[in-house]
């Protein structure tokens, strides 16, 4: 055969191959269409195909209940702690096992439950949100949820088996160190850090690209929704932050594992590089938290006061200030290890600066309630809560930000009151209302709204009877991680109220689990668009099908369901026989290209048991760092192999 | 009195048995003294930002069932009050402002607190340890320098410094009543200043997480007037009496060439290790083991016999002493005045 023949064999195949691609289009649409791309996207069946799925939503689906897993075990932790704290002098909890019970209910909070319940959402809705059909690299997607699950796993496996972590959920050296923790529990901890950030970086790579690169045509930088733009930031700052811990707690494996020096001050290394290195990355955590939140806020505002929120480019400013702004306030954590005078009136007043534009924010969504309708259904009450509770947190951060007062209130009780404001009236707050929210598009059914309300007025309620007494007992000299305190100081009232408080909120959470798992069940089937809301998740049934949408729809204003009259206007042309998304350009989100989602593959589990096996056994050896990493290479191999090494049927770029 | 009429909520918060004995809230100290009127400055502003914040929100929440509204429904949804516009622009404005006044008044106390402290007339270092405070009375003349634990007494009116040091892990000066914290990190030094203005027993703890019984590291700061503290001073420099009972001298026997002296020093004796506390005085002091007692000779013997069921962990090791041995060893450190 001449060369000449065999190219032209290979086109003649190439065009026999092309005939048989299936799109959609007008010729294909409805129940057809729809037949079509379920059988394209759906999951493959059994178990194999549960651990295999790379659909974004199942993945979402599990981030969020994983999450709220363990939020409920961290609650359990924090119920524990109140009860020996309820008295003076108690010995019902030895210090250390209090010691642990601190240190584990803040490593699985911030790390465990906050970030990645922050991403499971986003995981699970910015897809939706933007009208397409996956997220970007969804092997990586599911890679980054068994990392996150794994790593969870091993440190309530460690607690379980009496060798959980007692260091705080910083772990400041050199009491983590060699010296002064000697045995394995501040190897657990790090560890869980070094799982963690592969896990938050690999979402965060995943909503970066999917935010910028998959949305509708038509939804410019300037339509997108707010949620969007916050999650933007937020994976943006994943990407900038967690470098910083993965060195600091990499620095910590080694001069526990290998003794090395890097913070051992007696041999030329330095306790506080921990906290620099640390507080780099512990700050913008902070954000990494709050912003997903803020985009929630933004979101439920628009729908329930029924306008968009006001003066969009200022919320997006605000966001984009606030990431850029988180970088430059660590040493606020460190203003009693007497750094400079001088230096630390730079860190006053960046952290003051970061009040601005949480403030404008504040009043966009004040703004937008004036000049709205607002309806008080559940998530609505959660707004409202948002913003009592919250503020009180924001300003006492301007109270701390100056270094004479944070002299007295640092490590105080009043930071304890201070950080619960922020992370449950301006996180979890949010969270609840915009779980109640999108549980329909989860679910299909709605969430009892008289349980709802109830849950609401308790945890809000109990949240202020356990946390505002907490700034008394700061003030009145009770420093944070003591498992007991004297009798005779004046702390027995606020701390018996913390603990009564603590245990209401502890009901109201219950009722919200209670609430979620009957209507599972016994809920009202939810209509597409319940809430009669704007962004483009609600344009598609409740729970979307595997491919999301069955036309790609077109975005011509930020409220693309207010405006529409009727049907939205669509895209097609898509391939309907293999999983194919939609690519669009960053900014003005032309169409761009077709790009081939990957098929559901059980590589990225079995690479996440292999790292997960890695980064265990490197905490008894050394050498597992070697030994793992052939069985890590060679999942990651057949993770990317290529599929077919044929010339595609038709060009991939357009 | 600014307490009272600023903050009565912390008196309804605390019943009746709040005292200065280890808060914020106090005035025995200048350093402190800045701190409440700084915080009171804090505590007007945030007040009034919240304030306009509710207010705002109550005026929105309100407004609602008005006829006209910005919303879908009424296909206005694009449209905004532009009363909101200017309203924007002055609350950037007015936030803005608030934090640049809040800041100039933190660097101006921040300043004033560390110039009031430039001419310290005693100086005292501490080292912390897991889990006690080492306390060294610095001196010119190296025979007036004498070591003491978890107790610190300071003459009122008189500047102090202290320094600051770590054997171990970080801990944290705090005595909430004199003064703002300060970290004690291995490797470095660091320092504080205190002017005590009130005669008084102040209590203070590490106020950064140290380890195992961090919740039982506390310190005693006793301010005197000028007469008694040179009077405590005075007998600090004394050397531990000889026994004069039996008793007590079997104990000085067991403690000065048993284990204890290991660990422990006392002046005047064998005795003179340097990895516990300095015992020299002991009797005299308020409390066991950092405040984990008060010192009482019941207290002594539970301590002496088994410090591990008392402090779990702390570095002193239960090491199972006869009852006869028990008696001498208390006998002997109760003559420790």
């Amino acid at each position: 055969m001449t060369e000449l023949e065999r190219v032209k064999e290979e086109d003649e195949r190439l065009a026999r191959e092309r005939k048989k691609i299936v799109r959609d289009g007008p010729k294909l649409t409805g129940a057809k269409l729809e037949a079509r791309l379920e059988r394209t996207w759906r999951r493959p069946p059994g178990i194999v195909g549960w651990l295999a799925t790379v659909d974004h939503k199942e993945i979402g689906r599990r981030y969020i209940v994983t999450a709220l897993l363990f939020l409920a075990a961290g609650g359990v932790l924090a119920l524990l702690m109140r009860l020996q704290l309820a008295r003076p002098d108690s010995n019902l909890i030895s210090a250390q096992r209090y010691n642990e019970l601190f240190t584990m209910h803040g490593s699985t909070m911030m790390f465990l439950f906050a970030v990645p319940v922050m991403e499971g959402v986003a995981v699970f809705i910015i897809p939706l949100m933007l009208g397409t059909r996956s997220t970007a690299f969804p092997r990586l997607n599911a890679f980054s949820y068994y990392m996150y699950l794994f790593g969870g796993l091993m440190l309530w496996i460690a607690f379980a088996l009496n060798i959980g972590p007692d260091i705080g959920w910083f772990a400041y050296t050199p009491l983590s160190g060699p010296q002064f923790s000697p045995g394995k529990r501040a190897d657990i901890w790090a560890q869980m850090i070094t799982f963690t950030e592969v896990s938050a970086l690999a979402a965060a790579v995943v909503l970066v690209c999917t935010i910028l690169k998959t949305r509708a045509p038509g939804m410019t930088l300037s339509r997108m929704p707010l949620f969007a733009w916050a999650m933007l930031v937020v994976a943006v700052m994943i990407i900038f932050s967690m470098p910083a811990v993965a060195l600091c707690s990499s620095m910590l494996i080694s001069d526990r594992l290998v003794g090395t020096n890097f913070y051992n001050a007696y041999e030329h290394g330095d306790a506080l590089l921990w906290q620099h290195l640390f507080w780099f990355f512990g700050h913008p955590e902070v954000y990494i938290i709050f912003l997903p939140a803020t985009g929630f806020v933004s979101v439920i505002t628009e729908t329930f006061c029924r306008r968009p929120i006001f003066a969009y480019p200022v919320v997006v400013l605000a966001l984009i200030s606030t990431g850029i702004l988180a970088f430059g306030l660590w040493v606020h954590h460190m203003f009693a290890t007497g750094l400079p005078r001088v230096g630390y009136s730079f860190y006053t007043s960046a952290s003051m600066t970061v009040a601005i534009p949480t403030g404008l924010q504040i009043f966009c969504w004040l703004a937008t309630i004036w000049d709205g309708r607002p309806r008080f259904q559940v998530p609505m009450l959660y707004v409202v809560g948002f913003i009592i509770t919250f503020v009180i947190g924001g300003l006492s951060g301007v109270i701390i930000a100056s270094v004479p007062l944070d002299l007295q209130l640092h490590d105080t009780y009043f930071i304890v009151a201070h950080f619960h404001y922020v992370l449950i009236g301006g996180a979890v707050f949010p969270l609840l209302g915009i779980l109640t929210y999108w549980y329909p598009k989860i679910t299909g059914r709605m969430m009892s709204e008289t349980l709802g309300k109830i849950g609401f007025w308790m945890l809000f309620l109990g949240f202020q009877l356990t946390f505002f007494p907490m700034h008394f007992s700061g003030l009145l000299g009770m420093p944070r991680r003591v498992y007991t305190y004297p009798a005779g100081l004046g702390l027995e009232l606020p701390n018996l109220l913390s603990t009564v408080g603590a245990f209401v909120v502890a009901t109201a959470v219950v009722l919200f689990v209670v609430n979620g798992l009957w209507s599972v069940y016994r809920g009202v089937p939810a209509p597409p668009n319940p809430w009669g809301a704007a962004s483009l998740e609600w344009a598609t049934i409740s729970p979307p099908p595997p491919y999301n949408f069955a036309h790609i729809p077109v975005v011509e204003t930020r409220t693309p369901l207010w405006d529409s009259a009727g049907e939205l206007p669509v895209v097609s042309g898509l391939r309907v026989d293999e999983k194919e998304i939609l690519l669009t350009t960053v900014v003005a989100a032309a169409p761009d290209l077709r790009e081939p989602v990957p098929a559901a593959s059980l590589w990225p589990f079995i690479a996440a048991c292999a790292v997960g096996v890695l980064f265990v056994s490197s905490i008894f050896s050394p050498w597992a760092v070697v030994f793992g990493a052939i069985p890590s290479a060679i999942a990651a191999a057949a993770w990317f192999w290529p599929k077919d090494l044929r010339r595609h049927p038709e060009p991939v770029i357009t | 009195m600014k307490r009272r009429a600023a903050f009565p909520l912390i008196l309804m918060l605390s019943g009746c048995s709040y005292q200065h004995y280890q808060s914020t809230f106090s005035d025995a100290a200048a350093e402190v003294r800045q701190f409440n009127i700084l915080f009171v400055i804090f505590l007007v502003v945030c007040a009034v930002m919240y304030a306009l914040v509710i207010a705002f929100l109550i005026a929105g929440l309100l407004r609602r069932r008005r006829a006209r509204a910005n919303v879908m429904e009424e296909g206005r949804h694009h449209e905004t009050d532009p009363l909101m516009s200017a309203g924007l622009a002055g609350w950037g404005a007015l936030v803005a402002t608030g934090l640049v006044g809040l800041a100039i008044a933190s660097f101006f106390a921040d300043r004033s607190m560390a110039s009031a402290a430039a001419r310290p007339r005693l100086l005292i270092t501490v080292t912390a340890n897991q889990w006690w405070w080492d306390v060294r009375y610095e001196a010119g003349d190296k025979s007036k320098t004498f070591h003491t634990a978890n107790e610190i007494h300071l003459p009122v009116g008189v500047p102090v410094q202290i320094v600051l040091q770590s054997n171990d892990v970080i801990h944290s000066f705090w005595v909430p009543s004199l003064a703002g914290k300060q970290d004690l990190i291995p490797g470095r030094v660091n320092n504080i200043s205190i002017t005590p203005t009130k005669v008084g027993i102040y209590r203070g703890q590490c106020a950064e997480y140290c380890g195992a019984e961090h919740a039982k590291m506390a310190l005693i700061v006793d301010v005197d007037s000028y007469g008694d503290f040179l009077g405590w001073w005075r007998h600090q420099l004394e050397t531990a009496p000889q026994p004069t009972t039996p008793l007590a001298t079997a104990g000085y026997n067991f403690v000065t060439s048993r284990n204890c002296a290991a660990c422990h020093a006392i002046a005047g004796t064998p005795a003179s290790g340097t990895v516990g506390p300095d015992l020299t005085h002991l009797a005299s002091r308020r409390s066991i083991a950092a405040g984990a007692m008060p010192m009482s000779e019941g207290n002594l013997y539970g301590w002496v016999a088994d410090p591990q069921s008392i402090k779990p962990g702390n570095h002193m090791p239960t090491i199972g002493l006869e009852p006869d041995q028990l008696h001498a060893v208390v006998a002997y450190l109760k003559t420790l005045k």
